[in-house]
């Protein structure tokens, strides 16, 4: 016992334990603030929060959970990038390796893959929670809006990942999905009104989406990079706003009457 | 196997299953809490949460999140034991499947696609879809109902939003998953696919049914009276009637804030109207112009 207690003391006054969390934790009211604003990651939140946030009925944590499944998307897909190549010679066998060569590479796909469907459902309960609860209402109408192009990207960002096995499935879905692109009025070859702007199969929306006439190679490249790079970036930011104003808008919604 | 079976344990179409349930799950927890609140207003109680203090965050709140991370976390590597994701065949541009479908959570807009032109259905619905979403906080001038479940005091905002996020996305979502097979064709989850299957559709359009050419210029003139007539009577009607029953609130709301949620709403409700005119009555386009078909 006492042995016990003395090795707790000689780590917690080592230079290296201290220069860490540089502070004893005492469970005092200033200690359990200094926690919170002292630590880059938990100071997204205030020092106290309302009962109701710890409550799992009124919240049911659906934008924590969000939160967490991006992070669990990005680093799965940050180790998968590893394995990848975005070119239609050797995308399709990359995967295949990752099913049959590269170790634990098929868990990994999977929760990449049954993590991206999550998010995409856990966003959805979000936004019904928020407008079930009227938290969209005054102050908070703004932070509506960004949560709206939040939940636009995540569909983007799983659409985009679609086409990278190169595989049927991901080809012919991308392949529905972009011909909706030549309908757009005026900017789409097979929109209303695009002969007025002499809009052809290769000028139209469509074709800044593929890169191509066509999905092939110069699409799966456009994909890969706005599915890795561009709207993760947009995301991450959008959801830096996000939780921005959730705290300067007041915390978590509270009943208003 | 059973085709039903079958096409429940396809490996995405379980994602369609969990959120079948988790949906139906919350959606029963809100309405709960909400009939639960609406009878503490009638009785002038509080309402869950009204009176409630604060916590410390360190650590109420992060044990909390703590415990949800690890039950995600333990969900999803069990998810991702159980079940591996599909790899098809290597893509092969000329080999189309029948039926070739979007991503699940597109599969609305796709359906849509049997109603409205691609125009339509993949862009200018998708467009006012998002438009309108980020738009509810500026019309809903309701001020009751902040931060609480519930219903009484904003039936309208509540059935109207319930109407399109259960009927027309994930119903519709449903459908295209479950029930649509070769040809976009109907199928229930018990009948067999069959690829040479050919339904005969008579197709006609509005003003065939009292026997002109829709593609004539009267039938033009038809089609343009009804769908400009149905865009006006939509946003008309409404205003006379709050005119005469509620004139007080139509005054708050203002006419911008008017003008702008009709023209949602009737568009929303055009959904449901096309749908009606195709499934009962076989009537594809309302409207046959140069340019586009409505």
């Amino acid at each position: 016992m006492n042995n016990q207690t003395d090795i707790k003391e000689r780590i917690r006054k080592n230079l290296i334990w201290k220069s860490i969390f540089r502070r004893d934790y005492r469970n005092t009211v200033r200690d359990r603030a200094q926690a919170v604003f002292g630590n880059i990651f938990l100071h997204l939140h205030p020092v106290q929060v309302r009962e109701g946030a710890v409550r799992l009925r009124f919240t049911w944590g659906m934008g924590g959970i969000t939160f967490f499944a991006f992070i669990i998307l990005v680093i799965t897909g940050v180790v998968l990038m590893f394995y990848y190549h975005p070119s239609i010679e050797q995308a399709y066998s990359d995967i295949k390796d990752l099913e049959f060569q590269v170790p634990f590479g098929v868990i990994l796909r999977n929760l990449h893959r049954w993590g991206a469907h999550f998010m995409v459902i856990v966003v959805m309960i979000h936004m019904f929670r928020v407008f079930m609860t009227g938290s969209y209402k005054a102050p908070r109408q703004f932070n509506w809006g960004i949560g709206v192009i939040l939940l636009v990207l995540t569909f983007l960002l799983s659409f985009t990942g679609y086409l990278t096995p190169w595989d049927q499935l991901g080809f012919w879905a991308i392949t529905v999905g972009t011909n909706m692109g030549a309908a757009t009025p005026l900017l789409g070859y097979q929109g209303p009104f695009s002969e007025f702007l002499h809009i052809t199969p290769f000028n139209d929306v469509r074709f800044a989406l593929l890169g191509g006439s066509r999905v092939a190679g110069n699409a799966l490249l456009r994909a890969y990079i706005w599915h890795c790079v561009a709207i993760p970036l947009v995301s991450v930011i959008l959801m830096f706003v996000h939780f921005w104003r959730v705290r300067k808008d007041g915390g978590i919604s509270k009943p208003q009457k | 196997m059973n085709p039903f079976i079958e096409i429940i344990t396809q490996p995405d179409n379980i994602a369609i299953v969990i959120m079948i349930i988790m949906v139906t799950f919350f959606t029963l927890w809100a309405f709960q809490q909400a009939f639960d609140n609406d009878k503490l207003i009638a009785a002038g109680k509080p309402v869950d949460g009204e009176n409630e203090g604060l916590v410390d965050t360190f650590k109420p709140l992060v044990r909390i999140e703590l415990i949800i991370a690890l039950v995600v976390m333990v969900f999803l590597t069990f998810w991702s034991i159980v079940v591996d994701a599909p790899l098809e065949e290597i893509a092969n541009p000329t080999l189309t499947p029948n039926p070739a479908k979007a991503p699940w959570y597109f599969l609305g807009l796709q359906e849509l696609l049997v109603y409205f032109d691609p125009w339509l259905a993949g862009v200018v619905l998708p467009t006012l879809i998002i438009v309108g979403l980020i738009a509810i906080p500026y019309i809903d001038i309701n001020p009751r109902g902040n931060g609480y479940y519930s219903f009484e005091e904003r039936k309208f905002a509540i059935v109207t939003f319930s109407f399109g996020f259960f009927i027309l996305w994930l119903l519709l979502i449903v459908i295209g998953v479950f029930f649509r097979g070769p040809g976009w064709l109907w199928y229930w989850p018990w009948q067999e696919w069959d690829h040479s299957r050919v339904v005969f559709e008579p197709t006609r359009d509005l003003s065939n049914v009292i026997g002109i050419d829709s593609r004539s210029l009267p039938g033009f003139i038809i089609g343009a009276i009804v769908v400009n007539g149905y865009l006006v009577a939509g946003m008309v009607a409404p205003y006379r009637y709050l005119k005469k029953k509620m004139p007080d609130f139509l005054k708050q709301f203002g006419m911008i804030r008017y003008l702008v949620t009709t023209f949602l709403f009737i568009t929303m409700m055009s959904i449901p109207v096309k749908m009606v005119l195709w499934l009962v009555f076989h009537i594809k386009y309302i409207w046959i112009t140069p340019w586009f078909n409505v």
